[in-house]
């Protein structure tokens, strides 16, 4: 059997650790397009007594990726590390190595290991290893991610996905962005003409992308706090969903355009007045469009909501089988908490993307001004990272009941009880 | 062996028996210098990894392939996905997947093959024509039929034609209604008729010609000729095809992931119980293995059900003949 990507191609690497929202990661299938041979670089000094380690990436799409992280392994005095880029299926790759006596000595992960990885003991504790810089790092991305109140990956670079809109096309019409999810529906209406559609958020009406957004943007989160259920299994989100299959029933929702919703082409080719797409668009958005569009976090839904937006990390992982973790928990520690030079440099570089310290994104130029820094503002305040405990069975049994509820008209009470007994078993393991 | 012995036919040329000649070393030794290899390879990829995963499906194996004793959940895995509405609701869809889909290719390849026999012209041409199809990859094939011609845009080839004669522009994938099934069922019988139809047309081959000029002789044209000549002699060629169209469409996996897997995951409709084990036991990188292997005993039996009962069936029409 062949597991290719849907749809691949380069540049669009690092959202698929967002994709974990409904709990079917694609990061791999994503860059399974690239052009990198894969093979493994060295860095040159090799002296005795220094610790060998292997540090594993999966491919970036952007171009320079490779070089740099390959010169920030080689600048490591401490030890030798060879940097693996790994094209094609990367999650499966690390998940299967894993099992095996050559595991990475450091690997990323899509927002961290999973919690099986965590409860198998292939990764080690890595909270000392942050220790008091824990407070520098975005809290709403390392909170969900925590678990067995441990961290187990340092967070390498923030990635996101916003709602872009035209302003021309709203000004015309006397439209304010939306805040409130009756204000993006109004607005979506009322921007649809022949040719223009509304709001776009993929080919399946959104429900991929905008699963979990959902239920953050009607003020839920997806495991409730005592850990043992679901947390959005309520009337009010019973009405979210209504309330967002009757915007798919109605006129302002496009259904289909040129391209996915990771692909700003849609929006840039102005088939839509507003898409739900990534940071990662934003350089092309600007070259195409320059002043003429804004940006925005997915509307409060229902009187409880706020706005939310997506977010996620790759996060440097210690594998507990390595020749050297000690060693290896020393130079993920250098890279990833001290090296800020460097971290911005991977962060804004090659394509656009937050560091994970906040205080850094001042000194990184495309987030200083404009749509880049609105970007780092909206994952500061309104960034949500799926939690570690939200697994691939429940997000598998969330994505088909929500297809059902919104695609299909059934019953938002019944279709949800089904993941909340998925949710049950599954949590129930993880407790 | 398959492909010699398809080509013999298409080439209508006998098989021919060489005498038997002294072989160096002894026949033993040879035959294990041949088969080992493939003995090995046969046993190591194929029939431990069976074992193993039979094994594996009765622990709660997540990351490991060596579950440790605590793990072992006796038929766990398989009472959950026997209950699991989700998997006995694909295990359903692809019962009757299978029942539509077998005869249909079934008709189409056939049909294909009858005509290809009867033109004279350029008639290698139009076999390799629909032989391609078997070359191309599922992947790409399914991404030609996503992307291009069933996009659900406006501007989709398929949506093209419907819009200039007056129709609507269908979002053929979203899955309001079951026209999904359309760009599903086309996607495979492109993708599989012409393998087919190449075996049919082996098939064809083996009837003597003079059956033909005994049946003409008595009168028998057409239709009378098809059913009581053409179709009792494909009688072995149809239970192997038969056969190979129900395994293959209980192993439906790539042509559906491809063509209705989005980032976000993989819609409720139209999955074959193999994208739901995966997507549960190894999606998003996770090694949920040994609910991965129940499903998989699961299937295998399914499977071995329909074959057993399809060859009874055979055995029984030819026994009544």
């Amino acid at each position: 059997m062949t597991h290719h990507a849907p749809l691949g191609g380069r540049g669009i690497s690092r959202r698929g650790l967002l994709a974990a929202s409904t709990g079917i990661a694609a990061t791999a299938v994503l860059s399974a397009c690239g052009t990198n041979s894969g093979l493994s670089s060295s860095s040159s000094s090799s002296s005795v007594g220094k610790a060998n380690l292997s540090q594993w990436y999966h491919e970036y799409g952007e171009d320079g990726v490779q070089a740099a992280v390959t010169k920030y392994a080689a600048a490591y005095p401490k030890a030798s590390v060879s940097v693996k880029w790994t094209t094609g299926d990367y999650e499966k790759a690390v998940s299967a190595a894993l099992l095996t006596q050559t595991v990475p000595d450091v690997f990323e992960y899509a927002n961290g290991p999973t919690a099986d990885m965590i409860l198998a003991g292939e990764v080690l504790d890595l909270t000392d290893v942050l220790g008091s810089a824990k407070s520098q790092f975005n809290a709403s991305i390392i909170t969900p991610r925590i678990f067995r109140d441990k961290i187990w990956a340092i967070p390498q670079t923030i990635d996101m996905q916003m709602l872009y809109y035209r302003k021309s096309l709203f000004d015309k019409a006397g439209l304010q962005p939306p805040t409130t999810f009756a204000a993006l529906v109004d607005a979506a209406a009322k921007l649809t003409t022949k040719d223009v559609g509304g709001f776009y958020a993929g080919s399946d009406s959104g429900v991929g992308v905008l699963g979990l957004l959902l239920l953050w943007a009607a003020g839920f989160n997806s495991i409730s706090s005592d850990g043992k259920n679901v947390d959005f299994d309520d009337p009010a989100f019973y009405s979210a969903l209504a309330a967002y299959k009757a915007f798919r029933d109605g006129t302002g929702l496009l259904r289909n355009a040129s391209a996915e919703w990771y692909d700003a082409a849609p929006f840039i080719n102005g088939e839509a007045a507003m898409q739900w797409t990534g940071l990662w668009a934003l350089p092309k958005v600007k070259a195409a469009l320059g002043d003429d569009f804004g940006v925005a976090a997915f509307p409060a839904i229902g009187s409880a909501g706020k706005p939310a937006v997506a977010a996620g990390a790759y996060g440097a992982c210690v594998a507990a089988k390595g020749t050297d973790p000690d060693a290896a928990k020393a130079f993920v520690k250098w890279l990833w908490v001290d090296q800020e030079d460097d971290q911005v440099e991977f962060s804004t570089a090659f394509g656009t993307h937050i560091p994970a310290k906040p205080a850094l994104a001042a000194k990184a130029t495309p987030l200083a001004s404009g749509a880049g820094a609105a970007a780092a503002k909206l994952v500061a305040d309104n960034g949500h990272v799926p939690d570690i405990r939200w697994t691939t069975a429940i997000g598998t049994a969330y994505s088909s009941a929500l297809t059902n509820i919104i695609v299909k008209g059934a019953d938002p009470k019944t279709e949800l009880a089904a993941v909340v007994s998925t949710a049950k078993t599954e949590l129930a393991k993880l407790a | 062996m398959q492909a010699q012995a398809v080509e013999r036919s298409l080439t209508g040329e006998r098989a021919v028996t060489s005498g038997r000649r002294r072989v160096v070393g002894g026949r033993t030794f040879w035959f294990w210098v041949f088969v080992a290899p493939f003995l090995a390879g046969l046993l190591t990829f194929v029939y431990v990894p069976i074992v193993w995963s039979g094994y594996l499906s009765l622990f709660d194996a997540r990351n490991t392939v060596t579950p440790r004793p605590d793990q072992f959940v006796g038929f766990g895995n398989y009472v959950s996905l026997l209950t699991d509405k989700a998997f006995l609701t694909s295990l359903g869809t692809f019962m009757v997947f299978t029942v539509v889909i077998v005869p249909l290719t079934y008709a189409f390849s056939l049909g294909l093959a009858l005509l290809l026999q009867r033109i004279r012209v350029a008639r290698t041409f139009f076999r390799s024509v629909f032989f391609i199809p078997t070359a191309v990859s599922y992947v790409i094939a399914a991404m030609i039929w996503r992307l291009s011609l069933f996009n659900g845009a406006r501007f989709g080839m398929v949506n093209t034609i419907v819009r200039s004669l007056g129709g609507t522009a269908v979002g053929w994938l979203s899955g309001d209604t079951p026209v999904y099934w359309v760009v599903l069922v086309s996607l495979r019988l492109w993708l599989q008729s012409g393998f087919y139809m190449i075996l049919f047309i082996a098939g064809l081959n083996r009837i003597g010609q003079d059956m033909y000029e005994a049946a003409a002789l008595d009168g028998a044209t057409g239709w009378k000729l098809f059913r009581h000549i053409t179709w009792p002699q494909l009688a072995s060629t149809t239970a192997a095809i038969v056969l190979l169209l129900v395994i293959s469409a209980f192993q439906a996996f790539d042509e559906f992931y491809n063509t209705l897997a989005t980032i976000g995951g993989y819609p409720p409709f139209a999955r074959p119980p193999l994208v739901y084990l995966y997507l549960i036991s190894l999606g998003g990188g996770s090694q949920n293995l040994g609910l991965g292997s129940a499903g998989t005993m699961i299937l295998t039996l399914v499977i071995v059900v329909f074959g057993v009962v399809q060859l009874v069936g055979t055995r029984r029409l030819e026994a009544k003949r």
